[in-house]
């Protein structure tokens, strides 16, 4: 194999595992803030019992998602040496910038929140709670500045054979930045809100602490709702409006659209092959494409057969990963409101079959992540920086494919023990079950 | 004249220093940990730096996002031409972060053993690794006319290496004994008294024998640092901190005898940044092919924009941190929250 495709794998590799984490921990993070916020103003002892017993869950999973970041912070030098010296003038900026503005304040107020809670005041540590949040969600934000350039580059000037900063907000607020972040952000809000449900219903099918579990749960069912609502409007709808308008390649490969047309239709549901490109057995809504792209149902958009055939990506998998990333967002929306439903008129806690659907559908919001990486990062090939640097000439020239494959191997067996291990202890941990609350009697 | 590229020749340098003093000591205590018996002391050292060692390993990421931005060329030659060296520290580091929860949570005896060999080594590794790859620094690494790395990773273990890589670990664990003291009580204070002074001779007679083979390897580190007034005015603060260090734990005062090591660590590092300034990777093929502050930076609009995020960011960091570590002040103890 060649030394490109192994550095590509490692990438897909390294970077796939440690982004189950932020999600997780930043979804989780804002949950605990409205937990710890009831728990202080109204004194309530559930609340309390329930912050501390995710903020154990929160601090095993943001150790992994720490130990697997680790890797990216280095790896662009590592195994992308001429991506790193073409790009270094820019991309370097949002990477320093993260551990600035946001590491610093996640990891040391995350010690504040774990081992501080007897040690400051209420209110300090409420704070520590809000700041591990606050930070997490400032470090997807620089990460997602670094990567929305890579999409739709602005600010920047070719010279000295290198991309040279010419504006760093225009960098900064590259056209696609924005509508990333809250595509992804509310994505992690997701993660944290079926996280919070799914081991809710855990501890109430294995009885412990039943009471506390159906407070969390009701908590997580709605602000879920609000969430996976929001994902699709606005920002689902401005993301691929945005995409519609910026990468117009990609958004083809996504929606399946071969050739251009006028009045182009959303495939609800097809099988694409690739030579010849097609959709086969396909159910479409006419027109539907062009009128949530460009507002009319007539607008004419440019289909993959319009493009150079060495600029255009894998369609195969672009299709398949953003429609079924759809499609469990559409799940969510009808999971959460289904639990808002239930648990607020107390019909859910005796279905066992519907606690287990929840329970299992933990890490559905993570696959809706990882496929949207994929359609994402996959649509913008073969481009390491779209329409400026192709990916095969951004490998290190000084690592050779046998390193490579040994790290693959190695960060491999390294990510299998890791995952094992964690779920093996969040399912002892969720075992131990929040502590009990002594109800006062009247 | 100090100009963007050496103020960023400074701040890259702070931030190494930051991480080498505070992650070095949780190193430190890694490497103690290693050789400690007792369970309970075991479990001291572990919960002396569990609410800290995180924020203090952001400095080792901020400080690769500065190279990164400042000076990319570096980062992209070093980090590619390192492959194999990274790929080990990583995946110490990777053992490291997650022994703390995970050891905390297994339950045998056994898995929580295994949990902590993964945090000894995952700290020992890299406290040897970081000099191995400062050494190599030092001596110059085969760059070509375009920059490019043409070493392999067994050159890079070199006998001038491997001796600063083993400086390094000794300097590390003087630093997490002293660090020590200020946690712990009794018994294992007297022994970690005990060892700060033992791992002074170490480190004293690792540096002396360093300093004294760099006059070989590396004669152009001397080239003009005699000449400068700051290189005198930081080698007279070294040696009086240095002095100061058995000087002061003999005394039992501990928190000085912390503060003379990290004062120690820093200048150190300040010594050699010095030494090699205005180079930042010497080319040992030929010292014309070097990178350096100039010809391996940013453009000057990024190296001001990123100032103007140091000097936003970092005094807010400096001061939660303060904070923090204030909170957490004082010997250790166990509770059911600990590691």
């Amino acid at each position: 194999m060649d030394a490109v495709l192994l550095a590509r794998i490692q990438f897909a590799m390294t970077i796939g595992f440690h982004f189950l984490f932020p999600p997780l921990t930043i979804g989780l993070a804002w949950i605990l803030v409205l937990i710890e916020t009831l728990g202080w103003k109204k004194k309530d002892l559930v609340y309390i019992a329930l912050g501390k017993f995710f903020g154990k869950l929160l601090a095993l999973i943001f150790a992994v998602g720490v130990a697997t970041g680790i890797v990216m912070e280095f790896q662009f030098g590592t195994n992308w040496s001429e991506y790193s010296k073409f790009v270094g003038d820019i991309f370097g900026a949002p990477l320093a910038a993260e551990g600035v503005f946001a590491f610093f304040l996640e990891s040391t107020f995350l010690g504040l929140y774990i081992f501080g809670r007897d040690k400051v005041s209420k209110g300090v540590h409420w704070f520590s709670a809000l700041m591990v949040a606050v930070g997490s969600t400032i470090s997807a934000f620089w990460i997602l500045v670094a990567n929305s350039w890579q999409q739709t580059p602005a600010g920047y000037v070719i010279q000295n054979g290198r991309a040279e900063l010419t504006s760093f907000w225009d960098a900064v607020f590259n056209p696609s930045t924005m509508p990333r972040f809250w595509h992804t952000f509310d994505a992690a809000l997701i993660s944290g809100a079926f996280f919070v449900m799914g081991v809710a219903a855990i501890l109430i099918l294995r009885n412990k602490e039943v009471e506390t579990a159906k407070k969390a749960l009701r908590l997580a069912a709605i602000f879920g709702l609000v969430v996976s609502l929001l994902e699709v409007f606005p920002f689902g709808h401005d993301h691929g409006r945005q995409v519609a308008q910026t990468q117009p390649e990609k958004f083809a490969a996504i929606q399946g659209l071969y050739t251009s047309q006028t009045g182009a239709p959303v495939a609800l549901f097809a099988f694409p092959t690739n030579k010849p490109p097609e959709l086969k057995a396909k159910i479409e809504i006419p027109g539907l494409l062009s009128w949530l792209a460009f507002g009319d149902v007539n607008a004419r958009i440019k289909g993959i057969n319009e493009f150079p055939q060495d600029e255009i990506p894998p369609l195969f998998l672009t299709f398949v990963s953003y429609h079924n990333m759809v499609i469990l967002g559409m799940y969510f929306i009808f999971i959460s409101a289904l639990m808002t439903y239930l648990s607020w008129k107390n019909k859910l806690w005796n279905k066992k079959k519907t606690l287990k659907l929840i329970a299992w559908s933990i890490p559905l919001p993570l696959l809706a992540c990882q496929l949207g990486w994929i359609a994402a990062e996959v649509g913008r090939q073969p481009w390491i920086v779209y329409k400026l640097m192709k990916t095969s000439h951004a490998v290190s020239i000084s690592v050779g494919a046998g390193e490579i494959l040994f790290s693959i191997i190695l960060f491999g067996l390294i990510y299998i023990l890791l995952l094992i291990t964690l779920l093996f202890l969040m399912n002892k941990k969720i075992n131990a079950g929040p502590e009990p609350v002594q109800i006062k009697e009247a | 004249m100090i100009d963007l590229n050496i103020t960023w020749f400074l701040l890259v340098g702070v931030l190494i220093i930051g991480y080498a003093i505070l992650d070095g000591f949780d190193l430190g205590v890694g490497v103690i940990q290693l050789f400690t018996k007792d369970k309970e002391e075991k479990r001291i050292n572990k919960n002396a730096i569990g609410p800290v060692w995180d924020g203090n390993e952001v400095w080792l990421l901020t400080a690769g996002g500065a190279l990164f931005a400042a000076f990319p060329i570096v980062y992209a030659t070093v980090f590619s031409g390192f492959y194999l060296a990274f790929i080990l520290l990583l995946v110490a580091l990777i053992f490291r972060a997650v022994s703390f929860e995970f050891g905390k949570y297994v339950e045998t005896e056994k898995a929580k053993g295994y949990w902590d060999i993964a945090f000894s080594l995952g700290s020992l590794v890299p406290a040897l690794l970081y000099g191995v790859a400062f050494g190599n620094i030092l001596r110059g690494i085969p760059l070509d006319q375009k920059g490019n790395f043409l070493g392999s990773f067994i050159g890079l273990l070199n006998p001038y290496s491997l001796l600063i890589g083993v400086l390094s670990l000794a300097m590390l664990t003087m630093h997490g004994a002293a660090y020590l003291t200020l946690k712990t009580e009794g018994k294992q204070k007297e022994r970690m008294i005990d060892l700060t002074g033992k791992m002074w001779i170490a480190f004293v007679s690792l540096y002396l024998l360093a300093t004294l083979a760099s006059f070989f390897v590396a004669p152009f580190l001397f080239e003009n640092v005699f000449k400068n007034p700051l290189f005198w005015v930081l080698l007279i603060v070294l040696f009086v901190s240095i002095i100061l260090i058995p000087v002061t734990v003999r005394l039992k005062k501990n928190g000085l005898a912390f503060l003379f090591s990290s004062i120690t660590i820093g200048v150190m590092i300040g010594l050699a940044a010095l030494s090699l300034f205005p180079r930042l990777v010497p080319s040992s093929i030929d010292l014309s092919y070097s990178l350096t502050i100039y010809n391996a930076s940013s453009t000057p609009r990024t190296l001001f924009t990123m100032l103007i995020i140091a000097l936003t960011g970092m005094p807010l960091v400096i001061g939660y941190t303060i904070f923090v570590y204030r909170v957490f002040k004082g010997k250790v103890v166990i509770n059911k929250e600990s590691y």
